[in-house]
C-alpha cells in the first residue's frame, strides 16, 4: 500500500488499481492515459512474486542525488542512519561502495537561508570533494521561501493574513519576500560556481507556492545566463499551489501547474535537469501510485528537451509513504519511471 | 532508498560509464543522446555503458578512474582531466586547476601578480 503496508490483490484487483491510478492522473493533469501494453507490463511487474525489480539491461538511467548524504549522515528526518562518518567519506561512498552516477554536496539544515551563512564552509567541502572524487558533483539547497516569514523571517506571514481576508497584504509580503528568496540563491549559487561545483540543484522547489517557484525559476534564469553552471530544479509537489495566485513567468501564471506545464518553465528558464514530483495517496495500494506517478511523468519526457529525473523517495513517485520503505515496491516504482515513464534519470 | 533506486535503475557509476553519461545530462543532453555520444567517445556500443565487466577493462586502460582502489590509475582532478578530454567538454573543476596552476593563461591572475 502507499504506507508500506502489505496486502494481497488478485490480478483482476491488480489491473483495476493500475486503470484507475492512470485514469485519475490523466483527468488532474489533462493528458494521455498509459496503454495497454504500458498496463500489461505494470501489472506483470506486480503480479511477479520476485523481491527485486529492476529495468531491462541496456535500459539504465542517471541517478542523481538530493538531500547530499542525509541518508547517511542525519537523522530519522531524512531516513538517516546518523552515520558516524563525515560528509566527504559519505559522498566518497556514495561514489565508489554504491556505485552511484552523480551526487550532491549540502548541509544538513538544507535551505538556503541557514546555508548562507555557512556558504564560506560550503565552499571548502566543495572544493576538497572536487579534488577526490570523479563523478559530478551538485551543491544542493532548497530555495524554501517559507523560512522568510515570520516567526522564521522578517516578512509577515501569509498564512496568518489569508484567513483574515487580508489577500492584499498576504500578496504583497510573498512578492517582498521572494525577492529576497531570489537574491539569495544567486548568491548561494554564485559562491558554488566560484568553487567550480559541477551543478546547482535547487530541490523542493514551490514548497510555499507560486511565489517561490517563481523565485526559483529567476535565479534560474540568471545563473545559467551568467555562468556555465547546470542547474536542476526539483519540485516539491505535483501541483504549484496558488498562495499568491496571480504570479506568471514568462506570460504562464504558475498557480496550478502540473509537472508537464512545470517542465516548460523550467526548460524556459535554462535549467539543465528537471525533477518532477507527484504526491502519493498512502490509502490506495502501490499499483495505484504508480500507474498514476508515471502517466504524469510519461507527460513529461513526451516533450522534454533536457532531461527528467522524476523525484521516487518516500511519499512520491510511487514509493510508500514510510521510512523505510519496502524494497520489493521501491524497486518497482524505480523501474517503471524508466521503462514506462521514459525517465532520463532518477 | 538510494541503495534500492542504484540497484534497480542505475547505469553504475564510475563502475561502469555512469559519471560519463551524467556529465552529458549536465550539457543537456537527454538520456538516449547522452548514452550514445559517450558510447562513441569511448569505441564502445551504448548497451557496453552499464557493463561492470567491460567497463572496468575501458577506465583502465582510458585512465579514468576506476571503483576499484587500483594504485597508479588516474584519481579525483587527474581522472577528470582525462575525462574532460575524452568527452571534448569543459569540466568545472578541471578549468580551474589548469589557471590555478598556469596550464592555461588567466589574465585576472597575471593582473593580480599572481602568475
Amino acid at each position: 500500500m502507499g504506507d508500506g503496508a502489505s496486502v494481497e490483490m488478485t490480478r483482476d484487483e491488480l489491473r483495476r488499481d493500475l486503470i484507475e491510478g492512470t485514469e485519475m492522473a490523466a483527468k488532474r493533469g489533462k493528458i494521455p492515459m498509459l496503454t495497454e501494453n504500458e498496463l500489461d507490463y505494470l501489472e506483470d511487474m506486480f503480479a511477479c512474486p520476485s523481491r527485486i525489480w529492476g529495468v531491462e539491461r541496456g535500459h539504465e538511467a542517471v541517478m542523481s542525488k538530493d538531500g547530499s548524504v542525509n541518508t547517511l549522515c542525519s537523522s530519522r528526518l531524512s531516513s538517516g542512519v546518523a552515520a558516524p562518518i563525515g560528509r566527504e567519506a559519505a559522498i566518497r561512498l556514495f561514489e565508489t561502495a554504491f556505485a552511484y552516477d552523480s551526487m550532491e554536496v549540502g548541509h544538513t539544515d538544507y535551505s538556503v537561508k541557514p546555508c548562507k551563512f555557512l556558504a564560506t564552509v560550503e565552499q571548502e567541502h566543495m572544493e576538497l570533494l572536487q579534488q577526490i572524487t570523479i563523478l559530478p558533483l551538485f551543491y544542493g539547497f532548497m530555495p524554501n521561501l517559507g523560512l522568510y516569514y515570520r516567526p522564521d523571517g522578517a516578512y509577515a506571514n501569509p498564512s496568518d493574513l489569508l484567513p483574515t481576508g487580508k489577500i492584499e497584504e498576504a500578496r504583497r509580503t510573498q512578492e517582498e519576500a521572494l525577492e529576497a528568496c531570489q537574491q539569495d540563491t544567486i548568491w548561494l549559487s554564485e559562491k558554488m560556481v566560484e568553487v567550480a561545483a559541477d551543478g546547482i540543484n535547487y530541490d523542493t522547489v514551490a514548497s510555499t507556492g507560486d511565489a517561490e517557484f517563481l523565485a526559483s525559476l529567476r535565479a534560474c534564469e540568471h545563473i545559467t545566463k551568467t555562468t556555465d553552471m547546470a542547474v536542476e530544479i526539483g519540485m516539491a509537489a505535483e501541483v504549484v499551489l496558488g498562495f499568491h495566485g496571480e504570479l506568471e513567468y514568462d506570460g504562464t501564471r504558475l498557480a496550478g501547474l502540473w509537472p508537464h506545464q512545470q517542465m516548460k518553465l523550467v526548460e524556459k528558464a535554462g535549467a539543465s535537469i528537471f525533477g518532477p514530483v507527484v504526491n502519493n495517496n498512502s490509502k490506495k495500494s502501490c499499483a495505484w501510485n504508480v500507474a498514476r506517478a508515471v502517466t504524469f511523468v510519461k507527460a513529461c519526457t513526451a516533450e522534454a528537451t533536457i532531461p527528467v529525473h522524476p523525484n521516487v523517495g518516500n511519499g512520491v513517485g510511487g514509493v510508500p509513504m514510510f521510512e523505510v520503505s519496502p524494497l520489493d515496491m521501491v524497486t518497482r516504482a524505480s523501474a517503471a519511471m524508466i521503462e514506462i515513464g521514459k525517465a532520463d534519470g532518477l | 532508498m538510494a541503495m534500492a533506486h542504484a540497484l534497480a535503475s542505475s547505469i553504475g557509476g564510475i563502475k561502469t560509464a555512469g559519471d560519463l553519461v551524467a556529465r552529458m545530462q549536465l550539457k543537456k543532453m537527454r538520456l538516449t543522446e547522452a548514452k550514445a555520444y559517450v558510447a562513441d567517445k569511448l569505441g564502445v556500443s551504448t548497451f557496453d555503458l552499464s557493463d561492470s565487466t567491460l567497463m572496468r577493462t575501458v577506465r583502465e586502460e582510458l585512465d579514468i578512474g576506476t571503483v576499484t582502489a587500483v594504485p597508479g590509475v588516474a584519481k579525483g582532478l587527474e581522472a577528470k582531466t582525462r575525462i574532460a578530454d575524452l568527452l571534448d567538454i569543459k569540466i568545472n573543476c578541471v578549468e580551474r586547476l589548469m589557471r590555478k596552476t598556469g596550464l592555461v593563461r588567466d589574465p585576472a591572475l597575471e593582473q593580480a601578480g599572481r602568475r
